[in-house]
């Protein structure tokens, strides 16, 4: 808004601003914060706040008593998986809903957006089972293809919406100006559709990086990612302040940092464009 | 133009994505309704066939009702504070301020926290009666600590998902604020409209498309939120923080009772469809394609 505010007025909605958004963040920040202490100073009482002797030891403990690079490798593998496989079969599809639309696109893309209305518990039980049975349990195999059927309405709905907004017309004038396919496709419609798929992927990422209820419930130990790992913490022998806190800094650190840099995306890529 | 050539290719480009999606509905969800029927251990196969026996089991199980009712009291308690809180936030936020961009950042941070960590944050370093924040928070000011887990399991659920999801609808609704047309509020103001009749004839009504989608895709999350509760409580005490995922969870992989699990899995299933009945009847209105 354009109106003009009094440099008082502006002085009071900073502070006000700035102290809910640093009591909104308090626990990441305390977090991140207790990380860096020793387990005695984690749970002093009263809380120490900056006046400690800052240590890396939960970090290296961290790392040298758990698997945690393995746990990390597994994220990565399911996440980053997950959604490039996704890629390579919703970018077709979508592309054609797009351009070539007919009275059925509507149809089919709300029938997909509706199969994640699935709640996931209702069929656990039967794939469970399955992959048992097909020695598939606790694999990365099996989380990658269940994460990218979990996030494949999505990716297809994201990727949609990017690409319906590349206009034809631009097609038609490359046409026109005698561009043949494969020049259209490299010069034309790659660069217009790449910042949509890089969106969607990175979307994609941090949806698949933080799932927890298909990790916790069909892997162990071999498949395990971070979701997991942290929710091993939960059991009473795993309670060191400092070291949950380590190791939870280590599993929100990457995909926080893409989350920031992918905010606005967020609100196109999950509101599917409809909020601008 | 090769329109039918073109029309082939889409129909090609499309199918997979269609046979994929159309698979992981029919088979699981299939083999889901196949189960219910039976009466199924995990651990001593073989099934027999007992008809609606699970139903019956699962709808007058003494956990049922609490489950449900839980469930609701998640997903709207949640969607009640998000929504709120996200309008508000978002108005402070559309505000003229210093450092706007990373007050934006603290603000949406715990949206990217995955729901493990942020559930066991809560559960230990701020709700423990004994070294947590909060207790010693209540201690300084001369009060009891208060065990929030095993006294008000159910609030503290609901003030974790919620401030897991507090940043998303912060963030639409702020998006949705920044198109807001600055020349008609400005004219409302002139002609002496004030704050409070600004904000409920101009704002929220700009607003409404986006808080559809804000309690859609909250909706989604929110019926299925099962890693909350599964770090902290484990549905208890009793059955006071047992939702429908959770219970179902408990039933099959917990219990083995995988007939009994699939019965509950098949009312989970119908009961989301009668939320997402709605809800994309709201979309397929708010949403042109």
């Amino acid at each position: 808004m354009a109106r003009q505010t009094t440099t008082g007025q502006r002085a009071l909605v900073t502070l006000v601003a700035w102290g809910i958004g640093i009591l909104i963040s308090f626990p990441i920040i305390w977090t991140v914060l207790t990380s860096f202490k020793t387990e005695a100073t984690a749970i002093a009482s009263p809380p120490v706040w900056f006046n400690f002797d800052w240590t890396l030891q939960n970090y290296i403990d961290v790392n040298t008593r758990s698997d945690y690079a393995r746990y990390f490798m597994n994220s990565v593998v399911i996440s980053i998986g997950s959604t490039l496989l996704g890629l390579a079969i919703a970018i077709p599809a979508a592309w054609s809903m797009a351009f070539q639309p007919t009275k059925n696109t509507k149809n089919v893309l709300m029938w997909m957006l509706s199969t994640k209305m699935m709640p996931a518990v209702g069929v656990l039980v039967p794939v469970y089972l399955g992959l048992r049975s097909m020695g598939l349990l606790d694999t990365r195999t099996a989380l990658v293809i269940i994460m990218m059927l979990m996030n494949l309405p999505i990716i297809v709905w994201m990727l949609f919406t990017y690409f319906r907004e590349i206009p034809g017309e631009i097609l038609e004038a490359a046409r026109m100006d005698g561009a043949n396919l494969r020049n259209e496709i490299i010069y034309v419609l790659t660069p217009m559709a790449v910042p949509g798929i890089a969106s969607t992927m990175l979307l994609n990422v941090i949806l698949a990086w933080n799932e927890a209820f298909w990790t916790l419930n069909l892997t162990t130990t071999n498949a395990a990612p971070l979701t997991a790992f942290i929710a091993s913490f939960s059991s009473p022998q795993g309670l060191f302040y400092a070291k949950l806190s380590a190791a939870s800094t280590m599993a929100i650190a990457p995909i926080l940092i893409l989350g920031w840099f992918s905010q606005k995306q967020l609100v196109r890529g999950l509101t599917f464009g409809a909020v601008k | 133009m090769a329109t039918q050539r073109a029309h082939k290719a889409a129909r090609l480009m499309i199918s997979p994505s269609v046979i994929l999606l159309l698979a992981w509905m029919i088979i699981p969800l299939g083999t889901t309704i196949y189960f219910s029927f039976l009466r199924y251990n995990i651990l001593t196969p073989p099934a027999s066939w007992t008809g609606f026996e699970n139903y019956y089991y699962f709808l007058t199980d003494p956990a049922f009702i609490p489950a449900l009712v839980n469930t609701l009291v998640l997903v709207l308690g949640v969607l009640a504070i998000t929504t709120i809180g996200g309008i508000l936030l978002a108005l402070l936020l559309n505000m003229e301020f210093w450092g706007q961009g990373i007050v934006r950042i603290l603000v949406i941070s715990p949206f990217f926290v995955m729901p493990t960590v942020s559930a066991l944050v809560w559960k230990n370093m701020f709700m423990n009666p004994v070294n947590g924040l909060f207790a010693h928070l209540f201690r300084a000011f001369g009060l009891q600590p208060v065990d929030f887990l095993s006294t008000l399991p159910l609030l503290s659920i609901v003030i974790m998902v919620a401030w897991a999801w507090l940043p998303f609808a912060t963030l639409i609704l702020l998006t949705a604020l920044q198109s807001l047309d600055s020349e008609q509020m400005e004219a409302a103001e002139m002609d002496g409209a004030g704050w409070l009749s600004r904000f409920f004839y101009l704002t929220l009504p700009h607003l409404t498309r986006s808080i559809t989608v804000v309690v859609l895709i909250q909706t989604i999350f929110l019926l299925a939120v099962f890693a909350e509760i599964y770090v902290t409580t484990a549905g208890g005490p009793g059955y006071a923080s047992t939702n429908i995922p959770f219970l179902i969870y408990n039933l099959s992989l917990k219990q083995f009772d995988a007939g009994m699990g699939a019965a509950g899995g098949v009312i989970a299933v119908i009961i989301a469809n009668i939320v997402a009945f709605f809800l994309m009847r709201a979309v397929g209105k708010n949403l042109e394609l």
